[in-house]
């Protein structure tokens, strides 16, 4: 009896101080913020930040890879309360919408053939340049809408996708995913937005596309504080500097410009 | 040398007989006609432009300079002034830059090319790329940087329809044998063989007159699609195996479409560019046939020459059925890589109702590549990349066999194609994550 008690002592005793030194001699400096701020965020593991979950998020931030505003579901209270955490500044703007500047849907874009391959839009790019005569416009296949995590997109009755801003987060993953590069996040405040991204001359626009800029730079001339610039026959508005007046939108001859808080979106 | 044959593979109709006996005619050209030339008609940088707006240039003249190692040169095809340089129409890319040429005088003379000193320069100034229809530019293939010891001449045409080919090589047989010869002593080759499908008797019986003479050996082949795809080509007649993402001369091959030697021969021995080429025009056309036509003539231009549409056309393609690609204007012109233009009308296409895959394992059996076609597409629906490159993905051919044995019309193919660039992606990360 008493030798099993003093055997058992003794080797717990022995193989407690091997741990001792295993846990000094291979200790790994683990960062303490990176616990702290995973205490902060959703715990969701949603991965709409883009990292596996919650843990891979906080440990970037804390390695300074993202940045405090890459959780989407969090919001802005989530993103000051780890700015501060980590002594960080970090703009506290307007939140930002994703826009789909294209215009040129079912009856306003002029399609040039039938389609049957992958319902995906990269697929679509690479015959011929997309389905439309325009080459740079939206090819309706919704690869964009397949990759939002929040149901923030839907496809509209003319094939182009729509974005209910109250649910966009400003993720970006349909910035990403649009081979054509249709998708812009901008401050939700102004909806003056030109819907266009063709870099065509006028009269090839005019052949593809009833809605496209046709670069006439009537909005230039016009606009009041000369926020828009005419590059490559397409008109960009800085968001920065827009008063949201709607003149652009007024004198626009083939109404590429529309004001976004005018469109109808099903909620 | 034995044929050895390859795994998978389909036999689709070849619905060749259309052509396969006509002596290819010149397509004529007439003055106040205007040709389009894009700048990228071959597989790399697009070339650079070297002529202006009504400037005046002549059959052969040089229009366009190799932009980079993988790129090629851009000859007039025509006598006349350039109306514009601007886009012009492009199955792949919708509008490419390219230049557009007013013909003002018929002419069968050609500017001859500046041969420069070695045969590659000479290759390359002659604008040649691969005359099957992948376009590589051929000077690049002549180039290799490792040991190569066998060239082999790809005479299957295993495409349906097309017929180019086979009047190529019961046409210009010598010339043919004459180019590869050249291809042969100048990279100091030791096997020379022709892999012509047994379907074209003539074109064997023609080559085995000159077997002897040229000593080159002549391989007949199984008729099967994709016989005549590089990769397979080389497993059938030298029992070797190109490893995955790797070249044929990895495996000490070079191969080259007879259409090529041909032009080998045309540019070395009588340094004439590659300006014109063979062109089958069949389908539901009045008068199927063989036509020698001027890169950048409008293929409306062709169908016109043909006797025009029967019924209704609903799709044109060009190229073969299982590899082309299909135009979407009658503007489009034929370019170097143009072996058909092949008209579909309503009747002749197939119901393309999608249904679920029943994994029957068809796609399978039939993939020359030894891929699982059924398991990928599944990773295309549900766009996991990563599970796709571990799946080799990129070892697909883009061939088609897939998509054309499915009994559920499943767009394999198309899925796998559009995927690769994303799959291209992940595999550069991850060879850029190996080398941190």
């Amino acid at each position: 009896m008493i030798a099993a008690i003093v055997t058992l002592a003794a080797t717990g005793f022995t193989a407690g101080l091997g741990l001792m030194y295993a846990s000094k001699k291979f200790k790994v400096d683990k960062d303490e913020r990176i616990e702290k701020i995973n205490e902060m965020l959703p715990a969701a593991n949603c991965g709409g930040c883009g990292y596996p979950g919650c843990m891979a998020l906080a440990e970037a931030i804390v390695k300074g890879k993202a940045s405090p505003d890459a959780c989407p579901v969090g919001g802005s209270e989530l993103t000051n309360q780890i700015a501060s955490f980590m002594g960080m500044e970090v703009s506290t703007g307007v939140k930002k919408v994703a826009r789909v500047c294209c215009n040129g849907g079912n009856e306003n874009g002029i399609v040039k053939y039938d389609y049957y391959g992958p319902k995906d839009c990269n697929s679509v790019t690479l015959l011929a340049g997309g389905l439309k005569v325009c080459t740079y416009s939206c090819v309706g296949e919704g690869s964009c809408i397949k990759s939002c995590a929040f149901d923030a997109m839907y496809m509209g009755d003319d094939n182009i996708p729509r974005i209910r801003p109250d649910k966009c987060t400003s993720c970006g993953k349909c910035v990403t995913a649009c081979p054509r590069k249709l998708i812009k996040l901008i401050d939700e405040d102004k909806p003056f937005i030109v819907s266009c991204m063709s870099k065509d001359k006028g009269p090839d626009v005019k052949k593809a596309c009833k809605v496209g800029c046709i670069g006439c730079k009537m909005c230039e001339k016009k606009c009041p504080v000369g926020v828009i610039d005419v590059d490559n026959f397409l008109a960009v508005i800085d968001p920065s500097g827009c008063t949201n007046c709607g003149t652009c939108e007024e004198v626009c001859p083939t109404n590429a410009i529309r004001n976004f808080h005018n469109i109808k979106i099903k909620l | 040398m034995p044929y050895f044959g390859f795994k998978g593979g389909i036999h689709p109709k070849y619905n060749k007989s259309a052509t396969q006996s006509k002596n290819t005619e010149n397509l004529p050209v007439e003055v106040g006609e205007v040709v389009h030339i894009p700048l990228a008609q071959h597989i790399g940088a697009p070339a650079k432009i070297l002529v202006k707006k009504n400037q005046q240039v002549k059959t052969g003249e040089l229009i366009g300079e190799a932009a980079g190692f993988i790129s090629t040169t851009i000859h007039s095809s025509v006598t006349g002034k350039v109306v514009s340089v601007g886009t012009v129409e492009h199955p792949i890319g919708g509008r490419v830059p390219g230049v557009s040429i007013e013909v003002e005088e018929l002419t069968e003379d050609y500017v001859p090319i500046d041969s420069g000193d070695s045969f590659q320069k000479t290759v390359l100034a002659a604008g040649l790329a691969g005359m099957g229809c992948a376009t590589f530019p051929s000077h690049v293939k002549l180039s290799p940087p490792k040991d190569v010891d066998a060239l082999l001449i790809n005479g299957a045409e295993c495409e349906p329809y097309l017929t180019c080919d086979h009047r190529m090589m019961v046409e210009r047989t010598e010339d043919i044998v004459k180019g590869a010869v050249i291809i042969k002593e100048k990279l100091g080759l030791k096997i020379l063989a022709i892999g012509i499908e047994k379907n074209k008797p003539d074109a064997i019986e023609a080559f085995r007159k000159f077997e002897k003479e040229y000593g080159f050996e002549v391989i007949e082949l199984e008729v099967k699609y994709p016989q005549g795809g590089e990769k397979q080509l080389i497993k059938a007649c030298l029992n070797r195996v190109v490893p995955e993402g790797k070249l044929p001369m990895e495996v000490g091959a070079i191969v080259h479409n007879v259409g090529t030697c041909a032009c080998i021969y045309d540019a070395v021995e009588l340094k004439k560019p590659l300006y014109e080429r063979m062109v089958t025009v069949t389908g539901a056309v009045k008068e199927p046939k063989n036509l020698m036509v001027k890169i950048g003539t409008p293929i409306s231009k062709l169908i016109e020459y043909c006797g025009g549409f029967v019924g209704e056309p609903k799709k044109i393609v060009m190229g073969g059925p299982m590899m082309g690609l299909a135009v979407t204007s009658l503007d489009t012109p034929v370019m170097k890589g143009t072996s058909g233009i092949l008209v579909y009308s309503e009747s002749d296409l197939p119901d393309l109702t999608q249904y679920n895959c029943m994994r029957c394992g068809r796609c399978i059996d039939a993939c020359p590549m030894e891929l699982i076609p059924s398991a990928m597409d599944r990773f295309v629906v549900k766009e996991l990349y990563e599970s796709l490159a571990d799946w080799h993905v990129m070892n697909c051919i883009e061939c088609g066999c897939c998509s054309y044995v499915c009994p559920s019309r499943r767009t394999l193919v198309g899925g796998f194609k559009t995927s690769k660039r994303q799959v291209a992606r992940i595999l550069k990360e991850r060879e850029d994550n190996k080398n941190d």
